[in-house]
């Protein structure tokens, strides 16, 4: 109740929290990381939304030589930069995504099967 | 009778409730036909808050007129009777009441509703029958509200062993206790003491669950059924029950299909008998958790879990209402992000 009473005097910003936690980058920026089947038992994994700051080129390279597979960064003329990877790498990818410190563990989404 | 025992009641006061209980249980039938409810004071045979004040109206003028009678009565009875009747209505002289009862409680397990009638036909002419009679003190609670009924007693999920007759879940208590059971039903009864809200509630919760048991129910899980999938060749999977989970989620097709599609990361159509048929090999395995999270985000209330909501587009955005509580949300739409190109690239691009 008293905190309550302590926010009303100040006018409120509706735009107050966007501004603060994600600077400009939509509501809550999640990381997707997502799935796509290919021939036969083969697959791609793709990690969309890693913030702009970061290095992609970087990233790429730990996490080819973590996992042991190939990959490559791609640009999407709307997504800007997509990571790709060989094989199903939903898993290892999101907890090296957190044990690394680049996005916290509510910010990453897995989407596929 | 035989009865089986998780343990064997050996403590003095839990012999003497099972003799209480055998008593009542006496002359008891069991019959294969399930348990019904009448409510005797409406021509419907349901029960209704029309039937119940009618009831107490024309209880009260019957009152008023013998009321100089009546001065004299049981202490205990008076206190008893008010204390049930406090909650819904006006304090009046209650004696007349307990003549009219006819009341006969009976354990689910061990009876039907047809015998039930039967007896209370038979006794109907008595104002006190023997087995009202036994049971009375014991269900002085259930009996302020249905006067003249045939009651079965409890709900047909309670799996209450056999000899635990007392259903009203207050007089637990007492039970433990080791007082006689069969004197009190309430704990508040012949005292003078305030009611403690557990007590209460006990006693609203009791009183709902048998008049509407819907109101009261304990909640039930959204149950699915699992997802039929088969193999199309070998690079198309279809999705047979398709339609029917979505007629049992109450969404669109479309919406259920455009989530599939999208969190799978292929394409994919219905086909003539509105099957799904996605590009790519799945197991149904597959498709559950796809659902699920389907479920969980588009489906279920936040509020209130239940899957009783409506998806709804305002002004290009999805908003989930739900029907139980009323409460509303936004949902995310559905966005199938980055698909990268798989399969042979042309030679044009």
């Amino acid at each position: 109740m008293s905190e309550l009473d302590l926010q009303i005097p100040s006018p409120f910003d509706p735009f107050a929290e966007s501004n603060a936690e994600d600077s400009g980058a939509g509501s809550k920026d999640y990381v997707h990381i997502r799935i796509q089947q290919r021939n036969g038992r083969k697959s791609l994994t793709t990690v969309q939304g890693l913030k702009k700051e970061f290095s992609y080129n970087k990233i790429l390279k730990d996490l080819k030589k973590e996992f042991c597979c190939n990959g490559t960064v791609v640009q999407d003329s709307e997504l800007g930069q997509v990571i790709q990877l060989q094989g199903d790498q939903r898993k290892n990818v999101s907890s090296f995504l957190t044990q690394a410190g680049i996005v916290k563990k509510d910010h990453i989404k897995i989407h596929g099967f | 009778m035989a009865r089986n025992w998780i343990r064997e009641p050996e403590a003095a006061d839990e012999l003497l409730e099972l003799l209480g209980l055998s008593f009542v249980l006496e002359g008891c039938f069991l019959q294969a036909s399930s348990d019904q409810w009448r409510w005797d004071l409406d021509p419907a045979c349901t029960f209704s808050v029309k039937g119940i004040k009618m009831e107490i109206v024309e209880q009260k003028e019957f009152e008023l007129g013998y009321h100089t009678d009546l001065l004299i009565m049981a202490e205990e009875e008076i206190q008893i009777e008010l204390k049930d009747e406090a909650a819904d209505l006006a304090p009046f002289d209650p004696t007349k009441k307990k003549k009219k009862k006819k009341v006969i409680i009976q354990d689910p397990a061990e009876d039907s509703v047809e015998q039930l009638a039967e007896k209370t036909e038979n006794l109907s002419g008595h104002t006190l029958n023997a087995v009202s009679e036994n049971l009375e003190p014991t269900f002085t609670g259930l009996k302020k509200k249905k006067k003249k009924q045939v009651q079965t007693d409890l709900l047909d999920d309670e799996p209450e062993n056999a000899d635990e007759d007392v259903d009203y879940p207050i007089g637990e208590d007492e039970e433990a206790e080791g007082i006689v059971l069969q004197q009190q039903k309430l704990p508040w009864e012949g005292t003078d003491r305030d009611y403690k809200y557990e007590e209460l509630l006990g006693r609203v919760f009791h009183i709902l669950r048998e008049n509407n048991p819907e109101l009261a129910g304990d909640r039930r899980r959204t149950v699915m059924r699992p997802p039929q999938v088969l193999r199309e060749g070998t690079k198309k999977t279809v999705f047979v029950n398709f339609m029917d989970l979505c007629k049992s989620m109450h969404r669109q097709p479309e919406h259920v299909m455009t989530f599939l599609l999208a969190e799978l990361g292929t394409s994919g159509s219905l086909d003539g008998q509105q099957r799904l048929v996605v590009k790519g090999r799945f197991a149904p395995k597959n498709f559950e958790g796809i659902l699920r999270r389907y479920v969980n985000e588009y489906v279920i209330c936040n509020g209130c879990k239940s899957p009783d909501t409506i998806l709804s587009k305002e002004n290009r955005l999805f908003f989930l209402r739900c029907e139980k509580c009323g409460s509303g949300r936004s949902v995310a739409q559905i966005k199938a992000g980055f698909v990268a190109r798989v399969g042979r690239r042309k030679a044009g691009t």
